[in-house]
């Protein structure tokens, strides 16, 4: 007896696939992305916004107050720092330093992290032991001392910042592809893409990548913001951003002195970073629960 | 008029193959020393417990044996008088898919989850053919067609998600015929389908098989499917196959006492039985095999001469078993 093998199929509509449904659906994250939109506007259009050249000095105007003190004046709307440069024209352009490094920083580190990891967990054995070892020694290298060293030997500069946190922060990406990429190889598409003839690198890069690009989006998000910290850290230190530059770490630390009698001038650099790192950490968390909340831990 | 079966070469011819792999718990002979054959149109049912080396033969076939472990691969493999044991891993790729295929046990996660059946199905026939744009998809909405999905057209643009199990081992099949193969090996594909579902598979299957006239290796725990499916019958204990024959003698004159205990633990219907007969014990540990027959421990009728391996001896034209009770007297 033959069984007919269309009995009992029904053709059922087919809904349409809406890739972008799902990041819809529970409402985007408002502010976090108009917080981020505006800084990433500012850091585009400082040349044109900014009210006054931020490395002007001009020391008959030295910490002017925010405007609405009755010191202040329309001419400086967050005031002087301690050489009477605009504090609000230094934000703007500080803006631009703090944003590219943490986007550059984060896309090298991902871009090197992620082939490591796909490619341990790929091969396995012994490949993967010596990538992961030398992950592991990577992560317990302290970011700050390495670009401390790097800004004594070579001298600070936005490039050595970049290297130093980039350096070091790929191992985080390598551990957390890796683990994905073991869950996958045990599934039977792996297997199946390998029996159709597929090689190393059409598993990898059509099969293994793919899949572990929603992890890889919430984790560049959530440490673009860790890398601004780092990044006003090490500016903080003098080991970033050289002056005259406006950086928002180094203009904090320039205000640090004055924080009793000018408390504007650490203040607003501060508030900046606060808002920029809460942003996209807010907007890091709120992609992880959309698209993969089995990611908790990150 | 198709000539008579013994006359047509096998498509597939294993001889004394040998899989050992190396592990932290000692060297596991996974395979040890299998040898069969499957013609052009026919299909060998291989069938024993879980861990028996069934799926371990058929991943050797293809070169695809976990690469962690290092061990043995050894043996003769030949696809149409061709070894594939000695091929380079480049050849190798262009043999699977194309020469062999091979549909899985899984369904809810054969496909790729994030992209959709129609690119999935695509590369396949991409690669194979050499086939592009319009005439590309037309093929892919044919070979869906042609493992009987309804609306073919609209279920390319759709993702494996929302598809049903059924329906995705059926994409899985059409991905497997793209070439078509030579050799199609199918390693329990119903065991997660339901039981409808299942009998409409394995009747597409047999259809697929007639119009390709591909050779076939069925893995499978369950004898009625067996019944249904295959010609040639491997039963499998410990990496050896311990009785072979034709489906029909297998089933109606068993001779391993192997054998006869799986048969007689399937329930049948009419069948005067108080409790079901199961297989008293353990399948034993393949990192550390007896010296003798490796069912002898679990065998009701064992005997003193178990302790040396009996050799394969043939009972009837195309039926052997491995066993000393087939020994001349």
């Amino acid at each position: 007896m033959r069984v007919d093998p269309m009995e009992g199929v029904t053709a059922l509509p087919v809904a349409e696939p809406r890739p972008w449904g799902r990041l819809r659906a529970g409402g985007l994250p408002v502010i976090p992305l108009g917080i981020i939109t505006t800084f990433v506007l500012i850091a585009i259009l400082a040349p044109l916004i900014s009210p006054a050249d931020p490395e002007e000095q001009s020391l008959r105007n030295r910490f002017r107050p925010p405007v609405w003190d009755e010191r202040g004046s329309w001419q400086h709307p967050l005031g002087t720092d301690r050489l009477g440069r605009d504090m609000l024209s230094r934000i703007f352009y500080g803006s631009r330093v703090s944003l590219t490094a943490g986007v550059v920083t984060v896309l090298l580190a991902s871009a090197f992290g992620a082939a490591v990891g796909l490619v341990a967990g790929y091969y396995g054995g012994r490949v993967d032991a010596v990538l992961m070892r030398l992950t592991d020694a990577t992560m317990s290298f302290p970011v700050i001392l390495l670009a401390l060293i790097l800004a004594v030997t070579v001298g600070p500069s936005f490039a050595n910042v970049v290297v130093a946190i980039a350096v070091i922060l790929w191992a985080r990406y390598a551990r957390v592809i890796r683990g994905q990429v073991l869950t996958l190889m045990e599934l039977d598409f792996i297997a199946q893409a390998r029996i159709a003839g597929a090689g190393a690198w059409r598993v990898i890069s059509r099969h293994l990548l793919p899949n572990t690009l929603n992890t890889l989006v919430v984790l560049v998000t959530l440490q673009i913001g860790y890398v601004i910290i780092v990044e006003a850290s090490l500016s903080f230190l003098g080991a970033g951003i050289p002056p005259p530059t406006p950086a928002w770490g180094s203009m904090i630390a320039e205000g640090r002195e004055f924080v009793t009698s000018a408390w504007w001038v650490s203040f607003f650099p501060g508030l900046a970073i606060l808002l920029v790192v809460l942003a996209f950490n807010l907007l890091g968390d709120w992609l992880r629960d959309t698209l993969d909340p089995k990611l908790r831990q990150l | 008029m198709r000539s008579p079966a013994s006359a047509r070469p096998p498509v597939i011819e294993v001889r004394d193959l040998r899989t050992h792999l190396v592990t932290r718990w000692g060297t596991v002979k996974a395979v040890d020393g299998v040898s069969f054959a499957v013609r052009e149109g026919e299909t060998l049912g291989l069938v024993g417990e879980s861990g028996s080396g069934k799926s371990m033969t058929c991943l050797s076939i293809v070169r695809l044996t976990p690469r962690s472990a290092s061990g043995v691969l050894e043996g003769t493999v030949l696809l149409d008088g061709d070894e594939l044991l000695t091929k380079s891993e480049k050849e190798m790729q262009r043999i699977r898919g194309r020469k062999v295929a091979m549909i899985l046990q899984d369904p809810m996660s054969s496909l790729n989850p994030v992209f959709s059946i129609g690119m999935q199905l695509r590369e396949p026939v991409a690669a194979y053919h050499g086939l592009r744009g319009a005439t590309l998809r037309r093929r892919a909405a044919e070979l869906l067609a042609s493992v009987r999905i309804p609306s073919p057209e609209a279920r390319l643009r759709a993702f494996p998600h929302q598809l049903s199990g059924g329906m995705r081992q059926r994409v899985v099949g059409a991905m497997a015929i793209a070439a078509p193969p030579r050799l199609l090996i199918a390693d329990e594909p119903t065991t997660s389908l339901d039981l409808t579902i299942q009998a409409q598979y394995l009747g597409l299957l047999k259809e697929l098989q007639e119009r390709h006239r591909f050779a076939m290796i069925f893995v499978t725990h369950n004898l009625g499917i067996v019944a249904k499916m295959c010609e040639q019958v491997a039963v499998m204990y410990a990496g050896r196959i311990v009785e072979m024959g034709p489906v029909r003698e297998i089933f109606t004159s068993p001779r391993h006492p192997y054998t006869q205990a799986l048969l007689e633990s399937v329930p049948r219907l009419g069948a005067k039985l108080d409790r079901l007969m199961a297989i008293e014990g353990q399948p034993p540990d393949l990192a550390r095999l007896p010296a003798g027959c490796a069912f002898a421990a679990r065998c009701p009728k064992v005997m003193d001469r178990c302790v040396e391996a009996p050799p394969e001896m043939a009972v009837a034209p195309g039926h052997s078993s491995r066993c000393w009770l087939q020994a001349p007297a």
